[in-house]
């Protein structure tokens, strides 16, 4: 173990200004990643500044509708609260089919939507790898990539995003609130993860020592009628081989508006936008849905031991769209 | 002395050290809080999987706060020549695998003897290599014999001839993957020395062998090589003979002149502690109109290392299971740059019977027959490979007596014909086997004058309830309460003793414990009484297991299974499993039910989950934690029942008990395979069985 500090911060504003000051320096909140990271060698922080003394822990439902999540609100309770287990069925079923109950309890918001890939030899220091080591090169391409991506991926990277909720709020265009040294702004999360390109390295539009503060999951009127499907190879405590979160709006066998995000396929989580155009205005019915998934999928750069996940992505999407379909007729 | 005619053997003991082990009170190896002023060792895994080290730059290491010393090959102790070449720790700069220890950091710190070993910088000269296990492979050779002392090859009658006139043939292919131990305990050392005198506190199979081996290494009277091994955290036979981590603590321990720690990181287990190597078996079956056998074939390819021989028995049970005049076994091994491959639960059997009882499986499809009707007509009287009749063989029991519990009765044979929603349902059974061992052990029984009793013998305790069940039969023996009976076990100091290993702990160790406690208890009743200083009686059981001969002793049993496979996804579930087994006198039903459904969800985790992933490019196990090499989870282990015969045999050891510890993984995963096929009509032929490889095949 490499030494480093830690310390608590009390507020937002010395905890942006903390490690804003030190290149080194990370926040640090339910710790269930980063710690683990931290043991295997890959980050290898100076120091860490402590997030869970900041106030950033409720769960908030605006006059319009709009649910205001805290960053530091734990997995287990935002698939447990009310709005979210009711409102937002997709939200609550993505975070319920994460890891296990234990680290459901510690994980966060912020860190949920920051943890990164489980490739294999981004996780093994002895060997090259383009986003822990930029330029090292990519072992990944030829060796074990069956859980990698077929969409979005780069020459440098075939990394996936392992997170659940982030696909259902990828599906629910949500928005990243952020702190920083040049005050707050707001994001969709769709621009928070970068594309690897020619810099894996990158993997968000944040910068040193911006601190996500929570999320606004804006109102959607057919969200009730979601659904998060995780698809892995153990029952239980397993990251997705693939993952679909759908909502659908459907009138008079016709689909009106529908949201589709994939999550286990790509650097980030996948959200389904020619997928979607496909669909508005088609009849609600699994060929509608095959063909949407196909629309999407089109653009797939499946590898050797991967291409499995086109044709799996394919049916799950029809599948889940045909029971929403059949519960909203 | 306090006689009693209730008898222990049978009843459901709790574990003797249950209480210890659930309160943290149970010390295991690297916990022993009274050991002062102990050291820390980090190894140095090699990062190239074939070359030699050209150079290490120890110095900057040497020169950090608080390392207190840096193994390398240049400085580390001779050892004298050993069998296992694993052993050879530090004794050459050749690297003959990716993971093999190259060097060793000691310091005062846990967290700085990883940092400093992280930090230490080796150089290579690389050659290329070669880890890829092929069926044509081109260094594939005949070894001498197969694990540990079996013939490589066997042939009767004329097998190809009898394939070329059979009604009804089969002949498939079958892979498995490289199988990881991972016991919750890594293996640990606590290496202290005292003047001369080495005390080890080892997480290992059998603290006596330990001795022995350890001692011959390092050139010691084993009288001043004392090895502790009170609790084990599992071993599923990883520990059964030392490995790099007690030879490196030993060698620590003399370099710094203190007591040293050494616990392995559970990536360094995928490479120095065993496998269970990969296989590809060719099965061909022979029968006729009536699914009656006129041959069996079985050629093995696997795999060993360049660092020395370790060949898997995998058709061993292929030559005892079914009759059919003509029969051939063969066994072929590359030798790769790879880790050497070693014990792990049920070697043998374990691949072996997955690949046989799919191959039975589909024979059965192709005679018209029910599986459990086929095994039964093919049922032999006596060992089809020695002649010699069974002590007692109870398969077709477990069969139809699983089969009446399981509800098979009125199974539809037709495959991928039955679903429940979106998913796809199906069952299928597999026979298991797996030998009954006995080994010499002695045991040393005391009478004190209280009317208590203290026996003691080397075994080892790793999760079985073996000091527990010892106990139920000393105190059998001596016919007294368990009450009044202590057994202390897992100590070099109480002689020779079997290992925890070949399922054969508490046959051999209870046979020496009954022999000794029955002369006890003899002498007792002589002397009238038990005087001030005690009675003490040590037994050795070499002649009783000598003479144990004409019979063929072996354990089997029948699994079935019920999957669901999901008709979009092809995940595959196993909500039902059960087990029936024959295995002589249950000593404890409370310790071996857990040892059954723990063998039967080690077969389910290999049948759905477990594959160590080779990267050609790096020649290593790259999966190398419990994150990624899956096992399966709670809940993936539904609905599990483990039953048992009331067979009587008392032809093969005194309890009249056959081993349990490994046949419950024997026969699970084709159980699974069969049922996935019935499911599905889609027979996976390569494990594990994972949703990528059925996608795209299910009935629509």
């Amino acid at each position: 173990m490499r030494p480093f500090q830690f310390v608590r911060a009390d507020d937002a504003a010395t905890a942006v200004q903390t490690v804003t000051a030190n290149p080194k320096a990370k926040f640090l909140a339910g710790g269930t990643n980063l710690v683990d990271l931290m043991k295997l060698g890959v980050e290898r922080p100076d120091l860490l500044v402590d997030l869970t003394r900041l106030p950033f822990d409720s769960v908030d439902v605006e006059a319009d509708g709009t649910v205001r999540i805290g960053t530091n609100v734990r997995n287990s309770d935002l698939a447990a609260h009310p709005a979210v287990r009711n409102g937002l069925p997709l939200l609550s079923q993505a975070l319920l089919a994460g890891a296990s109950g234990q680290l459901r309890n510690m994980a966060t918001v912020g860190g949920n939507l920051l943890q990164r890939t489980r490739c294999v030899y981004f996780q093994d220091v002895t060997k090259p790898c383009n986003k822990r080591q930029p330029g090292s090169g990519c072992p990944a391409r030829q060796g074990d990539h069956r859980n990698l991506a077929i969409l979005g991926a780069s020459e440098a990277c075939i990394a996936t995003h392992p997170s659940d909720m982030a696909v259902a709020l990828a599906a629910l265009d949500a928005r990243v609130a952020v702190s920083g040294p040049d005050g707050d702004r707001e994001t969709p999360l769709a621009e928070l993860h970068a594309l690897p390109g020619e810099h894996p390295e990158q993997e968000t539009t944040l910068r040193h020592g911006e601190l996500i503060t929570g999320i606004a999951v804006p109102p959607l009127a057919y969200a009730e009628r979601s659904a998060y499907r995780k698809v892995r190879d153990r029952a239980s405590y397993a990251f997705a081989v693939a993952s679909v979160a759908a909502a659908l709006d459907v009138e008079d066998g016709v689909v009106r508006d529908v949201r589709l995000a994939f999550g286990a396929v790509a650097p980030k989580p996948w959200r389904a936008h020619a997928a979607e155009d496909a669909l508005r205005g088609r009849p609600a019915t699994a060929a509608s849905f095959r063909a949407a998934a196909e629309a999407e999928l089109a653009a797939a750069e499946p590898l050797r031991d991967n291409a499995f996940k086109v044709p799996l992505i394919t049916n799950v999407v029809v599948r889940t769209l045909s029971d929403l379909a059949g519960e909203t007729s | 002395m306090t006689q009693t005619d209730v008898r222990a053997v049978g009843s459901g003991l709790g574990r003797i050290e249950g209480p210890a082990k659930v309160t943290g009170q149970a010390k295991y190896a690297t916990e022993q809080d009274d050991v002062q002023d102990v050291a820390y060792v980090w190894p140095v895994p090699a990062t190239i999987a074939k070359g030699t080290i050209r150079r290490i730059d120890d110095a900057p290491i040497r020169a950090m706060a608080q390392v207190l010393a840096v193994l390398t090959p240049d400085n580390a102790p001779h050892l004298q020549p050993a069998e296992d070449g694993e052993l050879a720790v530090l004794q050459s700069r050749t690297v003959s695998y990716r993971g093999q220890f190259v060097a060793a950091v000691v310091a005062q710190t846990l967290e700085i003897a990883r940092e400093a070993a992280e930090r230490l910088q080796v150089e290579y000269d690389v050659e290329p290599h070669d880890v890829e296990l092929t069926q044509d492979h081109p260094t594939l050779y005949k070894p001498d014999q197969v694990n540990p002392s079996f013939p490589t090859d066997t042939e009767q009658g004329d097998v190809d001839e009898a394939l070329g006139a059979a009604a009804n043939l089969v002949d498939h292919t079958y892979t498995t993957p490289a199988l990881h131990n991972n016991p919750m305990e890594p293996h640990a050392t606590l290496a202290s020395w005292d003047g001369d005198e080495l005390t080890l506190y080892d997480s290992n199979q059998g603290a006596y062998s330990a001795q022995q081996t350890l001692a011959k290494l390092f050139g010691l009277d084993p009288a001043v090589v004392h090895v502790v091994s009170q609790h084990v955290g599992g071993g599923f036979g990883s520990k059964g003979t030392p490995r790099a981590n007690a030879v490196l603590a030993v060698m620590a321990a003399r370099m710094v002149r203190r007591p040293v720690k050494l616990a392995l990181h559970r990536h360094h287990m995928f490479a120095v502690v065993g496998y269970r190597t990969p296989t590809i078996q060719r099965i061909r079956l022979g029968a006729d109109a009536e699914g009656r056998l006129s041959a069996i074939s079985h050629d093995v390819v696997e795999q060993t290392s360049t660092v020395m021989e370790f060949a898997e028995q995998t058709a061993l049970a292929t030559r005892i299971m079914y009759a059919a005049p003509h029969r051939r076994t063969t066994h072929r091994l590359a030798r790769l740059d790879i880790p050497t491959p070693r014990w792990m639960r049920a070697p043998g059997e374990c691949p072996g019977m997955y690949a046989l009882e799919s191959a039975m499986d589909e024979l059965a499809i192709e005679c018209g027959l029910d599986p459990i009707e086929l095994r039964i007509r093919n049922e032999p009287e006596r060992d089809p490979e020695s002649g010699k009749p069974w002590s007692s063989r109870s398969l077709v029991e477990c069969l139809r007596e699983g089969a009446q519990l399981f509800g098979w009765g009125d199974r539809d044979p037709r495959p991928g014909t039955r679903s429940d929603g979106d998913w796809l349902v199906g069952t299928g059974v597999a026979a298991s086997t797996y030998p009954a061992y006995a080994s010499p052990s002695t045991a040393t029984a005391r009478a004190a004058a209280d009317g208590r009793f203290v026996v003691r013998i080397a075994a080892a305790d790793i999760g079985t309830g073996a000091r527990t069940a010892l106990t139920q039969i000393a105190a059998d023996a001596l016919r007294v309460s368990t009450d009044f009976v202590r057994v202390e076990i897992g100590d070099s100091a109480f002689g020779q003793a079997s290992l925890a290993g070949g399922s054969m702990g508490t046959a051999s160790w209870g046979w020496a414990v009954t022999k000794a406690c029955t002369e006890l208890r003899e002498k007792v009743e002589r002397n009238g009484e038990v005087p001030v200083d005690g009675i003490e009686v040590q037994a050795e059981t070499s002649a009783e297991i000598e003479a144990r001969s004409g019979y063929k002793y072996q354990g089997f049993g029948a699994q079935f299974a019920e999957a669901r496979v999901n008709i979009d996804t092809g995940e595959v579930r196993v909500p039902r499993l059960l087990g029936m087994f024959g295995v002589g006198r249950i000593i404890n039903p409370r310790t071996a039910r857990s040892q059954f459904i723990g063998g039967m969800t080690m077969g389910l985790s290999m049948a759905l989950h477990e594959e160590g992933v080779l990267d050609l490019a790096f020649g290593d196990y790259v999966n190398h934690d419990l994150a990624e090499y899956h096992i399966a989870a709670c809940a993936d282990v539904t609905d599990i029942e483990a039953h048992w015969l009331d067979e009587h045999d008392e032809r093969v050891n005194p309890m009249g008990s056959k081993g349990i510890g490994e046949i419950g993984i024997v026969g699970t995963a084709a159980a699974v395979a069969n049922a996935v096929h019935h499911a599905t009509a889609v027979r996976i032929r390569d494990l594990p069985i994972r949703l990528d490889k059925l996608l795209g095949r299910l009935p629509g």
